[in-house]
């Protein structure tokens, strides 16, 4: 085999579509006929719709139907009885509104701008209840999820940190935060008969789209073809199927015509998921020499009323550092709130934000080094499952990251370092991620003159999914780049798991790797020669009169990686400059240092990496999606008055990989970046920012006010 | 009763119903001059309420990628809705429709505008660029080799409005340093956060034009 091309830094496959114009987004399929679809949402937060009147609406030119809970005739997955009804369905099946924004019409119009216009006519009356929006008010009323997984844990005596030499105990609050893709959540659906469904939607699984569909109109799923070619971001809030699509699906078969349902930015904040308002209270204990003696870690974060959201906020604090005493509790308190959805480095995020601040705390509590702190309770091995680490090299990125940010050069004494006016602090903040790898399947086919063309039911919402299958494939087989074409985002493909939880190039690679390794095998076989060394594909092809060949291969994890505790691992160093007297933060220079297995493709896995530390660089600075309780009500479902992070707020930021090979996980050695690279981000810059000020800010956002 | 203007309105309905039903009304009547069977089909098909829609449309002629279009267009209808679902130019992308994502950012007679503010009426006789304008044939203007180079883009729903961005940006001056470069490029956002290799790459472009 030639030299491996896996690590190398090759431009992004599907690049020039995007600088061109030409990659086609979901909502951008021109289908004959297509009609408008603009949702009307509810103005009261909870209640019943009592009466909705369409008149208006339906008189406005254009206006083909107005769907409503009043004709809205039903699907077969919805069972309102269901133990699990099919989610995505909390539309026009009740009266009954559980959060404000909640859709409870759908204007059907020749054009955009009618349906628009249309929908602003809508008018409901409404019986209104009494409502709950307010996360402090209601804390106490939290309760634990229902199954096992998110029971109280306990490793050796709980709450054995107050008894501690040394005690921090402490609450930090993470605010909302909106996903935000850039490309609004959109669908178009065309029906072809009653039974076969075709839709154009942004989606992170296609498969599992599919699956929801077909469940939603009791359709065999080979009868529902999804498409999801190019996705414009998402960050997990195209995980899951929401109402909006099934909608749309429902309206295309009323009307009997292509209907495209596209949200607004302002219903982006309340239909399609978020980071929850999340209050977590952390408890540490040490020796006087920094050895830790007891973790405790508790979490209360909001979900719906009409549906149960959770994450793994607390989990961290049960494996990330060694401590013999730990014990960790999760609740989600339910509000009249749209429902949350994992959002990038989800429940990890959070909680790696609190227990890394008060690790912070407890470093200068103890004044010792936060570095020092977190080597003398390196966990060699995983003290929650009590297994060994497949691989962990945490050690060696701290002491990368302390070299490239020049750790030496921060000062013990918070708000003691000058550079001109501004002040200057260094933190550091650590994040783990779960390695995943799940089921998935990989066709490939070699044609007669040598290109190679592979399908795989997988999504790309902006790593660069097809970039590395393409490096992958190039690598195995000794094919250049440029004659192989790797599809995706499409149902018909064969199955994949959706894109989520930094599983992508794992599982999928796996499959592709598989596929490969196979299909030379089948080349080798063809003249009985040995598939270890180099192919000739076409002179094999041409030699046996064969036009290509192909096969399809499913991958899925071995039962030896049961045996090891599988996680990426990453640490984030920052340093902030804080203006005294305006209280502006600047993140100066970011470095991210990742153990995450070996990386497949250096240039798009470091912008996945710099991608991450800006969401975090928002996450800590800048957004809040902020609630009026009066009204339950976002005030600033824009992106004016919701900040996300623009060009001028970002400095510079580094990523380096530790590149080393998993030996278990997966035949590739990857572990995954998707979430590493945001987990750790937030808590390594307020840490900063107290080495800066002497200022802890422990509720997100640290906006200006909070340091002045 | 919701604290919010939930009443029925009053007098709901479009303003424009009665000039809409004038012009119906006057399309049949010259349709009542073929005969009743055209009537029937007429309102049937509602060719009336389609008749009245194309009265209702206002002309504009203008030049998008150096091609004349001639179009109608409902006065509501921004430059970016007319681009994406009346000429089939989706390169521009629809981000907040505020005017507040750069996702929109074409060039009209050269100038950057987010076209998401921008009504098609009011671009009557202009020079639309858009992202599918850019590259001369099959070769992409050095902007965009530059954002492929430095991957500068993910996700790649910003991109078509980062690089018309970027574009505008060598024209205006604005690229003493990689300050001004960000801080003139802060009107696009990009959620997966490749603001880094965005100026890098307009820093190339700029060096290799300078």
């Amino acid at each position: 085999m030639n030299k491996s091309l896996i690590g190398d830094s090759m431009s992004r496959v599907d690049g020039r579509l995007k600088v061109t114009g030409q990659a086609k987004y979901s909502g951008e399929y021109k289908l004959p006929g297509l009609a408008y679809g603009v949702l009307v949402p509810a103005t009261i937060t909870k209640g019943t719709i009592t009466a909705i009147d369409v008149k208006a609406a339906k008189r406005t030119p254009g206006v083909i139907e107005v769907i409503t809970p009043f004709n809205f005739a039903g699907l077969p997955g919805f069972k309102p009885d269901a133990a699990q009804p099919v989610r995505g369905l909390k539309l026009f099946n009740d009266k009954s509104v559980s959060f404000n924004g909640q859709p409870i019409a759908l204007v059907v119009a020749e054009s955009f701008e009618k349906a628009t216009y249309a929908a602003s006519l809508v008018r409901a009356t409404y019986q209104e209840e009494a409502f709950e929006t307010d996360f402090h008010k209601n804390r106490e009323k939290g309760v634990t999820p229902q199954g096992g997984k998110y029971k109280d844990y306990l490793r050796g005596e709980a709450n054995a940190y107050k008894k501690a030499p040394v005690v921090v105990e402490q609450e930090y609050l993470q605010p909302s935060e909106m996903h935000n893709p850039m490309e609004l959540h959109v669908t178009i659906a065309s029906w072809e008969g009653e039974d076969k469904l075709t839709v154009y939607t942004k989606s992170q699984g296609v498969v599992s789209t599919q699956r929801t569909f077909s469940n939603a109109f009791g359709i065999k799923p080979e009868n529902v073809q999804v498409n999801s070619r190019f996705v414009g971001g998402a960050f997990g809030s195209s995980l899951r199927t929401w109402p909006h699509e099934i909608a749309a699906a429902y309206a295309a078969r009323l009307v009997r015509r292509p209907v495209k349902v596209t949200l607004t930015r302002e219903q982006m904040f309340t239909l399609v998921g978020y980071r929850p308002f999340t209050i977590q209270k952390i408890g540490l204990g040490a020796t006087a020499d920094g050895k830790l003696l007891g973790i405790t870690h508790e979490s209360y974060s909001q979900t719906a009323t009409y549906e149960e959201f959770t994450e793994n906020s607390v989990n961290c604090s049960r494996f990330l550092y060694d401590a013999a005493n730990c014990n960790t509790l999760y609740k989600v308190v339910p509000l009249h709130v749209g429902v949350p959805a994992p959002m990038r480095g989800p429940g990890e995020a959070t909680g790696s934000f609190a227990l890394e601040s008060a690790l912070d705390e407890l470093s200068y509590a103890l004044k010792m080094d936060p570095i020092q702190l977190r080597l003398k309770n390196y966990a060699e091995r995983d003290p929650e499952r009590n297994l060994p680490w497949s691989s962990k090299y945490l050690r060696e990125c701290y002491e990368l990251g302390a070299e490239r940010i020049g750790w030496e050069n921060r000062s013990p004494r918070p708000g003691s370092q000058k550079e001109g006016e501004w002040l200057v602090g260094y933190g550091i903040g650590c994040g783990a991620f779960g390695a995943y790898r799940g089921r998935a399947l990989a066709k490939i086919k070699i044609m007669a003159d040598g290109s190679v063309n592979i399908q795989s039911a997988t999504s790309d919402i902006g790593p660069g999914t097809g970039t590395a299958m393409t490096l992958i494939a190039s690598d195995l087989l000794g094919v250049p780049a440029g004659k192989i074409t790797f599809e995706l985002g499409n149902s018909a493909f064969p199955m994949a798991p959706t894109q989520g939880g930094s599983s992508t190039v794992s599982s999928v690679g796996s499959a592709v790797h598989d596929a490969c390794m196979a299909i030379r095998q089948k080349f080798a076989a063809l003249d009985g020669q040995s598939a270890e060394g180099p192919l000739d594909y076409v002179a094999l092809l041409q030699k046996h009169s064969l036009p290509y060949l192909e096969l399809t291969e499913e991958s899925q994890s071995s039962e030896q990686a049961k045996n090891y505790s599988m996680y990426s691992f990453s640490a984030h160093f920052a340093k902030v400059h804080v203006h005294p007297l305006t209280g502006v933060v600047k993140v100066m220079r970011l470095v991210a240092v990742v153990d995450a297995g070996r990386i497949v493709s250096h240039k798009t896995a470091a912008s996945q990496m710099i991608g991450g530390a800006v969401g975090g660089i928002g996450m800590v600075l800048t957004e809040e999606a902020i609630f009026d309780d009066k009204y339950g009500r976002y005030v600033n479902g824009n992106f004016a008055d919701y900040h996300v992070p623009v060009n001028a707020d970002i400095h510079q930021i580094e990523a380096i990989f530790i590149d080393k090979p998993d030996r278990y996980i997966n035949p590739l050695g990857t572990k995954g970046i998707g979430e590493i690279s945001l987990i750790g981000v937030a808590a390594s810059v307020t840490n900063a920012i107290y080495n800066a000020t002497g200022k802890r800010v422990r509720e997100l956002p640290v906006t200006p006010d909070k340091l002045i | 009763m919701s604290r919010y203007t939930d009443k029925p309105a009053e007098q709901s309905g479009p303003q424009s119903e009665s000039r809409r039903d004038f012009f119906k009304k006057g399309s049949l009547l010259s349709a009542i001059a073929f005969s009743p069977g055209a009537v029937l089909r007429a309102a049937e098909n509602k060719w009336d309420e389609k008749i009245a829609d194309e009265w209702e449309k206002i002309p504009v002629s203008l030049t998008v990628n150096g091609a004349p279009y001639q179009v109608k267009v409902e006065a509501r209808t921004t430059l970016l809705d007319l681009l994406r679902e009346q000429l089939g130019l989706t390169g521009s992308k629809k981000g907040c429709d505020r005017g507040q994502c750069g996702a929109c950012t074409v060039h009209v007679d050269g100038v950057r505008v987010n076209s998401c503010l921008s009504l098609a009426v009011t671009n009557d006789g202009k020079k639309v660029t858009t992202i599918e304008g850019l590259a001369d044939g099959e070769n992409l203007h050095p902007m965009q080799e530059a954002f492929i180079r430095h991957d500068g883009f993910q996700c790649g729903y910003c991109t078509s409005g980062q690089i018309m961005s970027a574009v505008a940006l060598l024209k205006e001056g604005r690229t003493a340093s990689p300050e001004q470069i960000s801080e003139f490029m802060s009107g696009n956002i990009c959620r997966c956060g490749a603001y880094s290799n965005i100026v890098k790459a307009i820093q190339d472009v700029k060096n290799q034009l300078s």
